[in-house]
């Protein structure tokens, strides 16, 4: 063993300057060419930060479109997601109030029509992102609060859907915070 | 559905068409064949001579072993006092504090043995110094080790006989410079242009459009993201790891780590066939992994789209599948992929909470961790394959009556016992772990620790016990996912589960490095017409019973 201490130290030094420095200094570089800077994208509006584009926030408002459930609360300083077994009773009353909460912020909404993840928590506790036919569902909501029409409201999240990627994998989505900037807009 | 099955399949089929070509690259690299990257051969040269190696000199693999566990043994010492201190040293504009002794422990063996347990939460429980010098450098050398350790036993399949199999330290550092840096530096690319954070700059904090004040967490994360899949290692930057916004922007990105991943171990499998020239062999070898993988990913894709029948009692629609613990961005196909692909291959990183898995589904990333052999670790998995295989040889050989032999060289009595040792060390540290747990989590709800055992479980039930099973499980397979939902950082989940970990590393390199040492050093007899062929569909059925009778015995006995 005591042969091969010296190379063990050795090695571990040149590979520290390699892997640990060298390496994460040429990511940081290729980084700063990238929107962002490699310090992530933020959103600016008026001059001041909002947002981050990727980011998910909290929306709870009804004037907005709301976003998912979070066990972070939309705290970007963390991440988790609730952790909680398809079967735990503490978690099914847990969902079963969220759709009652649900049914009545928005009149006219059947529990059949709710996607499950409106009612259930991300993994990031982060979620950036709806399906659209969660979005479509809080537009009469929204539009009797903001007195715009459902069909201006339809269009705009029509708009803001971003289509599988290429066109074939995974599914359609919706960024939500993209979604309430566009919303905010004077039209 | 269709599109996100489409995706899975995409997925699947690129890593295979990617892995194919760049095994018969390391099998050259590997055989010191000439390849595109010679131009490295100064660097090499120089880290030869910093490190005091001659690239020239064959050792035995008790010598290699030996090379081996002392180096381990430095980066152990290093990561562990790093860790200790890390608050009160440089690069941690965040002000985070030092680990306890028993968190340090649990964390250094974590990351020294290709795991990722993270008993931490990585935005609040390391600095950026130990990301980068702990993390993101026992990320590269755990995953280089592994490979290192496999190329030795590829050296035991070539027809000669030998004393020696070759040199550590030349198959370590070439796997670094050739292979782990270049892959993952495409990677870094790919997903710092897709958004994920890759400079020094610290914790943000904004107003949100609602008028909330939150934190938002960055840091060069990029570089390690993608060494935490290429090497299989797992461990995230941020605490919720690829499920997080920033560590796995979006669908390319999922789709790039997760060929990440898989490409190392399954590259390896067709490296082994170039290398000793048998590529049959290597087909053989993928047949049976690929067959594993698909009965346990099958079921879960099947069960995640299906959505969790208590939600759809309560009458809300599930059109995608099971969303707790999922990202909108991924949907349940992607994810269970994952969640298959990882355990199998003991990367450990997630982009859904296992924990909030159906219950099959839990069942299938268990048993991807409980038999560890299809695909595995960047190195490791063939290791762990290995073993298999040479207990296959033996019962093949009694069943046709004839002596066992692999590749001309026949399998003794001190070869199968090593082979049996490594097979039941799994059932006793994973089960044995658990009863201890449940033990003291029965016994001693009230134990003034961190988190005391009445409060370790997130969930009631049937579902909590699987938490601690998984925990264990995890370790032993040094897998480091888990069933997050657990309270694991306390001295008893430290120290027992870093004790796993290092035997659940160590033990099943030096059995397979010693079996081939043992087997390269005997006779060398052609193989004739009466040699029981080992690159055949016959023989490949008899592995793949192997595995599931061995795991069953180990697992499912009462």
């Amino acid at each position: 063993m005591k042969t091969h201490l010296s190379p063990a130290l050795r090695l571990t030094l040149i590979f520290l300057v390699l892997l640990a420095v060298i390496y994460p200094l040429i990511v940081a570089a290729i980084g700063k060419l990238a929107p962002g800077g490699g310090a992530g994208e933020t959103v600016t509006v008026n001059g001041k930060v909002v947002g981050y584009v990727k980011i998910g926030q909290k929306f709870t408002d009804d004037r907005y479109f709301n976003s998912r459930p979070s066990a972070v609360d939309y705290n970007a300083a963390g991440s988790a997601g609730s952790n909680k077994g398809p079967s735990n009773p503490d978690y099914l009353a847990t969902v079963q109030a969220r759709i009652d909460t649900f049914l009545v912020h928005n009149p006219g909404v059947t529990k059949e029509q709710i996607p499950a993840e409106l009612v259930t928590a991300s993994g990031s506790g982060l979620d950036p992102d709806l399906s659209p036919q969660s979005a479509l569902l809080q537009v009469p909501r929204i539009a009797r609060l903001r007195r715009i029409s459902e069909d201006q409201l339809r269009q705009l999240v029509t708009e803001q859907t971003e289509r599988p990627f290429i066109g074939v994998f995974s599914i359609e989505k919706v960024n939500v915070l993209a979604l309430n900037l566009a919303l905010e807009q004077p039209r | 559905m269709s599109t996100e099955l489409l995706g899975v399949v995409v997925m699947y089929a690129l890593t295979v068409l990617l892995a194919i070509p760049l095994g018969r690259y390391i099998a050259k690299v590997f055989k010191n064949e000439p390849n595109a990257l010679d131009f490295l051969n100064p660097l090499e040269r120089f880290i030869y001579r910093i490190g005091g190696v001659d690239p020239t000199r064959e050792m035995t693999w008790k010598q290699n072993l030996v090379a081996l566990l002392t180096i381990n043994l430095v980066w152990f010492v290093l990561g562990f006092f790093l860790l200790l201190f890390q608050g009160s040293l440089p690069l941690n504009p965040d002000g985070n504090p030092s680990q306890t002794p028993d968190l340090a422990f649990n964390t250094v063996i974590s990351f020294m043995v290709n795991c990722n347990l993270q008993h931490y939460s990585g935005k609040s429980g390391a600095t950026y110094l130990t990301q980068l010098a702990v993390m993101n450098f026992l990320m590269f050398v755990s995953a280089a080790t592994g490979m290192a350790a496999l190329v030795l036993i590829f050296r035991s399949f070539l027809p000669q006989t030998f004393t020696t199999v070759g040199n550590f330290y030349v198959y370590f550092t070439k796997s670094i410079t050739r292979i782990l840096l270049p892959i993952s530096l495409i990677v870094a690319a790919i997903l710092v242009f897709n958004g994920t954070p890759s400079s020094f700059d610290g914790k943000d904090y904004i107003v949100t459009m609602q008028g909330d004040t939150v934190g938002v967490s960055r840091g060069p994360a990029a570089g390690m993201i993608a060494i935490k899949h290429v090497g299989t290692n797992g461990g995230g930057w941020f605490g919720a790891n690829s499920a997080h916004p920033l560590e796995n922007p979006n669908y390319l990105t999922n789709m790039t780590e997760m060929i990440a991943q898989t490409l190392i171990p399954v590259a390896m499998i067709f490296a082994l066939g170039f290398f000793i020239n048998r590529r049959r062999f290597a087909w053989v070898i993928y047949s049976v992994m690929t067959i594993g993988m698909l009965c346990l990913l099958i079921p879960t894709i099947v069960t995640e789209l299906h959505g969790n029948p208590a939600i759809a009692q309560m009458g809300v629609a599930q059109p995608t599948g099971a969303m707790e613990g999922k990202e909108v961005r991924f949907g349940p196909a992607a994810s269970a992929y994952w969640s298959i692909v990882t355990t199998i291959i003991s990367t450990g990183s997630v982009n859904s909470m296992h924990d909030s898995s159906m219950a099959l589904s839990g069942m299938m990333q268990l048993l991807g961790m409980m038999t560890n052999a299809f695909y595995g670790g960047s190195g490791v998995g063939i290791l762990n394959f290995y073993y298999f295989i040479i207990i296959a040889v033996f019962i093949s050989g009694l069943m046709v009556g004839r002596t066992p032999e692999l590749f001309g060289r026949k399998v003794e009595a001190r070869e199968i016992k090593i082979a049996s040792i490594v097979a039941l060390l799994s059932t006793l540290l994973v089960k044995g772990g658990t009863a201890l747990a449940a033990w003291v989590f029965l016994t001693y709800g009230d134990a003034d620790w961190a988190v005391k055992p009445a409060n370790w479980l997130n969930n009631p039930g049937f579902h909590g016990f699987s938490e601690m099973l998984y925990e264990f499980t995890s370790s032993n397979a040094n897998n480091g996912s888990g069933f997050e939902g657990l309270g694991d950082n306390n001295i008893f989940w430290n120290v027992s589960t870093g004790i796993v970990l290092i035997l659940g590393r160590f033990i099943p390199i030096i059995g397979p490095v010693a079996i081939a040492g043992l087997l390269a050093s005997k006779k060398y007899i052609p193989e004739s017409s009466g040699t029981l062929r080992t690159d055949t569909g016959t023989f490949g059925l008899m592995v793949f019973a192997v595995i599931v009778i061995i795991t069953a015995l180990s697992f499912f006995r009462r």
